[in-house]
């Protein structure tokens, strides 16, 4: 049942399913373009050969050989110090409580700073975490100044030689320009200790164009180093990783997969592109 | 960062002007340009195409040849079908005739349930009435603290007989919250749930039971206006699941365009009741559709 041709209707279902994951318009055509460039180059023949041409050319985009660990270890005799932002609602909080699960497991000390000073329970929400893996909490009370906890909770870090720092911060929209001082002033803060090793911006999987913003934005503040895509258990793809990559070279190193403390897995590139594009076969063929 | 749908369509109707009719390839040239706006917007593909499909007569017809400026008389086309999809009418709140009258919460995880049920309360609270706050969601973690905090903020009654975290059995919570209403005289019941993922059976199953046992007037499907090409399967998997009447659309003070808000309404056929625009209580507003179609257009 081979087609012995591709034609439109096989590209079209290729943007199709790029674009129904939320990859982008922008990008979209480009990966689609560097494909037909391909197919041509190598007379690809069927919708089964193209397939795979098209995993490869997203794999390459999300760049495999990228360094996806995260730098949570001492070094210089201070613990390592992660910061977690992110717009309202990512999966902030629970990434914080996961990741310190993650190492805690791996023998290793945290702590976890309540720089959510802001949102109702936030502190009480990432407490109840803490407590959940076995991780120290630093809280300040209800409205006080963030930058000055983060602070707090890093100094207390030192002091009782842990290993790994996690700061949790308040979710902000990017465009909040007051919000996003604030959070530059956090990192500022915390720096003084001596500089932060890792700041992971969370992105939900179900985040349409607007990711790309977000991503844009938060590293043009606080400097990102590395994406958390959570949700990634529901049906949403998270494509837009696939144009935070191409635009801002961000990598993404964490994927969370539910809402228990062990959910959360490596991103892993070939994974993640085989279930963007899902088992579906393009075309007629398979 | 892209030119405006305006900018594109002058592009494809310079010509146009005295010449008459649009062709087959000016019509195709239009409709691609519509669609890649739509797109960027984050409208969910399957509505996109739709949507175009119903364009792209107005577009033929003579209501745009011989206008003064095709272009803007294109995008005047779209913005009225964007309107009219995401509902010219405005409707209120379903009231019950016994009261309580009750207003059952769900959506996706983080989608800001929590937050609107604070803020429905002091806006119910601030017309006379006497909501009390319902805390079923007793899993995520500090879920019923938040409720207490914002009930607090709001100065409503918050319904909370279990802590929560794993502890205490929701539809039981939700049921006796009625119970508890009438006694208490709160003439408005609000059910927070847990965030839910379309896919997830269990959780679906109960959020239908605690449907059942509150028999709610209303039940409101929260959506981040952020949210993407997922927005159709979410929207359709809350519809079957528990049963849409109305939707908020959530974190409108965000710059994402928002073209979620024409896939649930297609999807749904349910209005959408209010944005969302904050994380203070007074943060809210009824929805405006022209408002969201200019927005999703990015005008
Ligand atoms: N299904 C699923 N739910 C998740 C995941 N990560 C977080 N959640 C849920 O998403 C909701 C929001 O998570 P939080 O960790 O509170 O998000 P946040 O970014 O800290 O939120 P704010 O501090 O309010 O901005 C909660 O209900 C979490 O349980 C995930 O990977 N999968
Ligand atoms: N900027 C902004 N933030 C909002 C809005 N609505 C809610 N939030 C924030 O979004 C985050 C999640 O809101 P919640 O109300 O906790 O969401 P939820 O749907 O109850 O979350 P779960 O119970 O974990 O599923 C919080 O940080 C809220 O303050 C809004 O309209 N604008
Ligand atoms: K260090
Ligand atoms: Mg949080
Ligand atoms: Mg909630």
């Amino acid at each position: 049942l081979a087609r012995d041709h591709l034609d439109e209707e096989v590209w079209e279902e290729i943007e199709d399913s790029l674009i129904g994951a939320d990859v982008g318009v922008e990008a979209t055509r480009e990966i689609v373009d560097r494909l037909r460039e391909r197919v041509a180059v190598l007379g690809t023949r069927t919708a089964t050969e193209l397939r795979t041409l098209l995993a490869d050319e997203l794999v390459t985009v999300l760049d495999p050989n990228l360094d996806r660990s995260l730098r949570s270890t001492r070094d210089g005799g201070t613990p390592a110090v992660l910061l977690v932002v992110g717009v309202n609602g990512a999966g902030k909080t629970t990434t914080c409580g996961k990741v310190a699960r993650v190492l805690i497991a791996d023998g290793r000390t945290v702590l976890l700073g309540a720089a959510d000073t802001f949102r109702a329970a936030a502190a009480e929400q990432l407490t109840t975490w803490a407590g959940r893996v076995g991780a120290e909490v630093v809280r300040g009370p209800e409205g006080a100044d963030p930058a000055s906890v983060a602070f707090d909770a890093v100094q207390r870090g030192i002091e009782a030689s842990v290993d790994t720092v996690l700061i949790d911060t308040a979710g902000r929209l990017q465009n909040k320009v007051g919000l996003m001082d604030e959070l530059g002033k956090i990192k500022r803060v915390v720096s003084r200790h001596g500089p932060v090793d890792e700041t992971l911006l969370v992105l939900d999987a179900t985040t349409g164009q607007n990711g790309l913003e977000q991503a844009r934005v938060f590293t043009e503040v606080v400097d990102v180093t590395g994406v958390v895509l959570t949700k990634l258990d529901g049906t949403a793809k998270g494509g837009i990783v696939i144009a935070v990559q191409r635009k801002l070279g961000i990598p993404v190193k964490l994927v969370g997969l539910g809402e228990g403390p062990d959910d959360l897995a490596p991103f892993d590139p070939t994974q993640f592109v085989d279930a963007l594009l899902g088992t579906e076969p393009l075309g007629v063929d398979a | 960062m892209f030119d405006t749908l305006s900018d594109r369509l002058s592009g494809i109707f310079t010509k146009l002007r005295g010449k008459g009719r649009l062709t087959d390839a000016d019509i195709d040239a239009t409709a691609r340009e519509i669609r890649l706006a739509l797109l960027e917007a984050d409208v969910a593909l399957p509505v996109v195409k739709a949507f175009i499909t119903s364009v792209k007569d107005r577009a033929r017809g003579a209501e745009v040849s011989q206008a003064l400026n095709p272009a803007q008389q294109v995008i005047k086309i779209v913005h009225e079908e964007l309107v009219a999809i995401l509902g010219g009418e405005n409707r209120r709140l379903q009231f019950a005739k016994q009261p309580p009258t009750v207003i059952m919460l769900a959506g996706l995880q983080g989608s800001g349930k929590t937050t609107l049920a604070g803020k429905l309360a002091g806006w119910l609270r601030g017309q006379g009435h006497q909501p009390l706050l319902v805390a079923a969601d007793l899993q995520r973690p500090n879920a019923v603290n938040q409720l207490q905090v914002l009930g607090g903020r709001a100065g409503v009654e918050v319904f909370a007989p279990e802590p929560g975290n794993g502890v205490g059995d929701p539809v039981q919570v939700a049921r006796a919250s009625i119970e508890h209403a009438r006694r208490a005289a709160r003439d408005i019941v609000i059910v927070d749930t847990a965030g839910r993922l379309g896919i997830d059976a269990e959780m679906m199953a109960q959020a239908a039971a605690i449907r059942d046992a509150v028999d709610p007037d209303e039940v409101i499907f929260v959506i981040d206006a952020m949210v993407g090409q997922d927005a159709v399967r979410t929207a359709e998997a809350f519809r079957d699941g528990v049963g849409i009447t109305g939707v908020v659309l959530s974190k409108l003070d965000g710059d994402a365009r928002g073209g979620a808000a024409l896939s649930v309404r297609q999807v749904t056929g349910q209005p959408i009741l209010f944005a969302s625009t904050g994380e203070k209580l007074t943060d809210f507003d009824v929805f405006h559709p022209d408002r969201m179609a200019s927005r999703i257009l990015g005008m």
